[in-house]
């Protein structure tokens, strides 16, 4: 294969003589010579090349470029570069082969034309195949060209920040028919800054388009789906640790069907599973590396094991995963937060983060003398559930509104943060809110800690609090004041929107710290946390 | 008699207005904008000059300033009572020394120098006779009064030379010369606004509502949320409680984590105030009197996180409050 493509690679820069050359060769036969074995097959390859150099007219960048990528890529991939490049030569053998036979007649012009067209078609359908095929292989090959340095990435663009690209919906729509996963759709009037977000109503939730005798979804992923849609589970572990529980039940009650393998069949039934999820509320950092992991484990079961062994594998798997990243982590993020508390401290914390909770709890029976006042903010108001469990313990606790901040930090001596995701460029990710909260303590020579487990790093970059995020239901910022209710039929009034946002960025100058269970790292580490994970991997 | 019908009428004025003052808070809750309360104070203070015995400046004085006191006490964070009560003073002053024809004491507050060197030296013990002293300041009064009247129209009319074209705006809470502000602008310019709710009381809902009611542009985000969105925003324009003397504000709580966002961004800061709101206090720790649960009504904000001071006679920066303080009130006044 090499070879024919070097040679045609060559031959392009040769056409001239080529075209020279077949004329000779027709001239001989014209004049009746007996050809060779090899002056015949001579023959048919420059009539193919010719054949070719007149389709390059049409469209020679195309072709060229395709053949250039298949001869870098020959060497790498030959596999499925094969059956596109096989394609277009084949066609064109033929029909090498077959015009010089009616070459001699006077009326083959016409055979040659209608092989002529045929050629340039199957051609023409090769390259655009070979180019789709050259285009993501030259993508995807290139870090194999430059192994372990910089890989670039192609980015394919996560759906749920492409709203506002009609074609994009469609696409998505789609994909979900496909799965036989409902479309939930957006409500009410989206703030211009924020069209490209989804925008959803607590009220419709996706599960009342499904029924549930009938449905390919998987029972405890839709009682999942209708909790993360309410928010009656919340919070980045939460959701990571009930998602993992809920694979686990469907691991459970999975049989592989005959003529297919456990370990390809079983990730292809967790993709619309994936997809339901992603549509009653969208998939956290967290969350993403946790599907991603599983799938990895699940590919990774080798196929002569049995169905029982591998469920029993895969159940361990995902024990020791929730184990090892989640609880132990907390762990160990405690013993250094711990070593960072002393005697007198008056400790402010935000909403409520169940890290940071831990920690406090933690401290607390080490005999840490110490109080913390609660910051909470509408409209979830997050911040009470974490005051009941402080209080529960005993701890002294005071609780103030996001807004009287400045009138309360100038007590406070560290605050402590929690992070639902820290993403590569060293932003921590984290509840609206959070970034306002290191502003201020800033401001007032506060520092500001961050606690966060490594399996929520993440490898997405961003600045602010626009490119990716989530819109809650604008509903909840509706309240009543002294018996008025003023935003009540805000939908009626053309002018006016409600935002609820649920997360913001923090930028990296106003953290101090960044306890992981790695260690205490700054914020800019991230990266080469990041990178370390992945050569372990 | 007339002369005891007109005082018991009078008393009973002064305790209604009392009662009134006590009942609503300032603030969030209030029912009456502070330029309301001016005006009541204002028309009270005249109604007083006019109806209760006195026959000098001196007396005048001694009879406003107790009813003063009164008044502040009854509600210490209403300031525009007592900014009021000082003007009304400062009038006093002023008549008098014209009455009398000397006019360099007038001047004597004017240069800097003389500020720092004169303090309070006028010997005058205000107990000169005039015969039209009642009347002039009852005329001086009404000046004021017009000029209160005028305020909110005389800020909204610079709302053009701050505001363009798509601009985004950010505001928080409710302020009634914000609102007048943005509706001046709206009604030639096309812009956005978002407003912080301003929690717990949410007034930013009933100023979101009024302002889409005009066909305006608005959002209403979370208190949570305003550092996220300020890398859009163009201006942050606030009202306030209280302008202090040293050019910082004592704002509705959550202005000052407004005021550093907006400063981090590098985004101007506006404050929309009239003048009765200048206030000659500067003590800090007087900001912390309403406390509720730790539900701080008030946010002491800095002179150093604003651009610029919008007020009915022209924008001015937060270094020259003191003189324009100094016009206002006269330095022995300060303290009622």
């Amino acid at each position: 294969m090499a070879d024919s493509d070097g040679r045609q690679v060559v031959s392009i820069n040769h056409s001239t003589e080529e075209d020279v050359k077949l004329q000779e060769v027709v001239q001989a036969k014209c004049e009746g010579k007996e050809l060779t074995k090899e002056e015949k097959q001579r023959l048919r390859k420059e009539k193919k090349q010719h054949k070719k150099n007149k389709k390059d007219d049409r469209g020679p960048p195309e072709k060229e470029k395709e053949k250039e990528k298949a001869s870098v890529l020959a060497p790498s991939k030959p596999a499925t570069q094969s059956p596109a490049h096989k394609a277009a030569p084949v066609p064109v053998n033929a029909s090498a082969s077959e015009s010089p036979v009616a070459a001699e007649k006077p009326a083959k012009s016409k055979a040659e034309q209608r092989a002529e067209r045929r050629a340039r078609q199957d051609t023409e359908r090769a390259s655009k195949q070979g180019k789709k095929e050259g285009g993501q292989q030259s993508a995807s090959s290139k870090p194999k060209a430059t192994p372990n340095e910089l890989q670039p990435v192609v980015k394919r663009l996560p759906e749920h920040i492409q709203v506002d690209d009609p074609a994009a919906l469609k696409k998505l729509a789609k994909k979900l028919e496909r799965q036989q996963v409902p479309l939930r759709s957006d409500y009410g009037y989206k703030v211009s800054l924020f069209s490209h977000l989804h925008q959803y109503s607590r009220k419709n939730p996706p599960t009342q388009q499904i029924s549930i005798p009938a449905t390919v979804i998987h029972p405890s992923i839709v009682r999942l789906g209708l909790q993360y849609s309410q928010g009656i589970i919340a919070g980045s572990n939460a959701r990571s640790v009930a998602l993992l529980h809920a694979f686990k039940q469907v691991i459970q009650d999975y049989s592989t069907p005959p003529n297919e393998e456990l370990s390809r069949d079983l990730v292809n039934k967790l993709s619309p599973y994936i997809s339901f999820l992603s549509q009653c509320r969208p998939l956290s950092a967290s969350m993403g590396n946790a599907i991603k992991y599983i799938k990895k484990e699940i590919s990774n079961i080798p196929s002569q094991c049995k169905e029982e062994e591998a469920k029993r594998r895969l159940q361990e798997c995902i024990d020791s995963y929730i184990n090892e990243k989640i609880i132990l982590a907390s762990e160990a993020i405690s013993k250094y937060a711990i070593e960072k508390i002393s005697d007198g401290d008056v400790i402010l914390v935000y909403g409520c983060s169940s890290l940071v909770n831990h920690i406090l709890c933690e401290a607390f029976e080490k005999q840490r003398k110490f109080r913390v006042i609660v910051v909470d903010s509408r409209p979830r108001l997050e911040g009470r559930e974490a005051l009941r469990r402080l209080v529960k313990k005993g701890i002294r606790c005071t609780y103030v509104l996001i807004s009287a901040l400045s009138y309360i930090l100038p007590e406070v001596s560290k605050v402590f943060l929690g992070a639902h995701a820290l993403l590569a460029n060293g932003y921590v990710m984290s509840r609206v809110g959070t970034s306002q909260i290191a502003l201020v303590a800033k401001a007032y020579n506060v520092p500001v800690l961050v606690c966060c487990e490594t399996y929520k790093f993440c490898e997405r970059v961003q600045t602010d609090s626009f490119e990716s995020n989530e819109l809650d239901d604008p509903d909840d910022l509706i309240v009543t004041r002294n018996g008025k209710t003023h935003l009540e039929n805000w939908q009626t009034v053309k002018s006016l929107g409600l935002l609820n946002l649920v997360y913001d960025v923090t930028p990296p100058d106003f953290v101090d710290l960044v306890i992981t269970d790695l260690g205490m790292i700054p914020c800019t580490s991230v990266p080469v946390v990041l990178r370390v994970k992945n050569v372990d991997q | 008699m007339p002369g005891a019908d007109k005082e018991t009428d009078l008393s009973e004025r002064i305790e209604s207005f009392l009662s009134e003052l006590k009942r609503c808070g300032s603030g969030a809750g209030s029912l009456r904008g502070s330029a309301e309360t001016a005006r009541e104070t204002t028309a009270l203070l005249r109604r007083i000059t006019a109806q209760a015995r006195w026959s000098n400046a001196g007396d005048l004085m001694e009879i406003i300033r107790k009813e003063g006191r009164r008044m502040t006490a009854a509600q210490p964070s209403e300031t525009t009572v007592g900014n009021m009560v000082r003007r009304v003073l400062k009038i006093i002053r002023e008549e008098y020394a014209r009455s009398r024809g000397s006019t360099e004491e007038a001047d004597q507050q004017e240069s800097l120098h003389k500020l720092l060197t004169s303090g309070g030296s006028s010997e005058d013990n205000f107990r000169q006779h005039f015969a039209h002293l009642k009347a002039n300041i009852i005329e001086a009064i009404n000046e004021l009064l017009t000029e209160l009247e005028g305020t909110t129209d005389n800020i909204s009319m610079q709302a053009l030379e701050h505001i363009h074209s798509n601009e985004v705006i950010m505001t928080i809470g409710r302020s009634r010369t914000v609102e007048a502000f943005l509706k001046d602008a709206a009604r030639k310019r096309k812009f956005h606004v978002m407003v912080a709710e301003c929690a717990p009381f949410c007034q930013g809902h009933e100023m979101a509502t009024s302002l889409s009611k005009e066909d305006i542009e608005t959002t209403v985000i979370p208190d949570a949320a305003i550092f996220a969105v300020m890398s859009r925003v163009n201006k942050v324009i606030i009202g306030t409680q209280t302008v202090l003397a040293n050019g910082g504000l004592r704002a509705v709580n959550g202005t000052h984590t407004l005021a550093l966002a907006a400063k981090h961004h590098s985004t101007p800061l506006i404050v929309c105030a009239p003048m009765f709101k200048l206030s000659p206090q500067i003590d800090v720790s007087e900001i912390l009197s309403k406390v509720n649960a730790h539900c701080p009504l008030f946010d002491y904000v800095p002179p150093e996180l604003i651009t610029l001071f919008i007020s009915n006679i022209g924008g001015n920066a937060p270094s020259y409050i003191y003189r324009l303080m100094s016009e206002l009130y006269h330095p022995e006044d300060h303290e009622l």
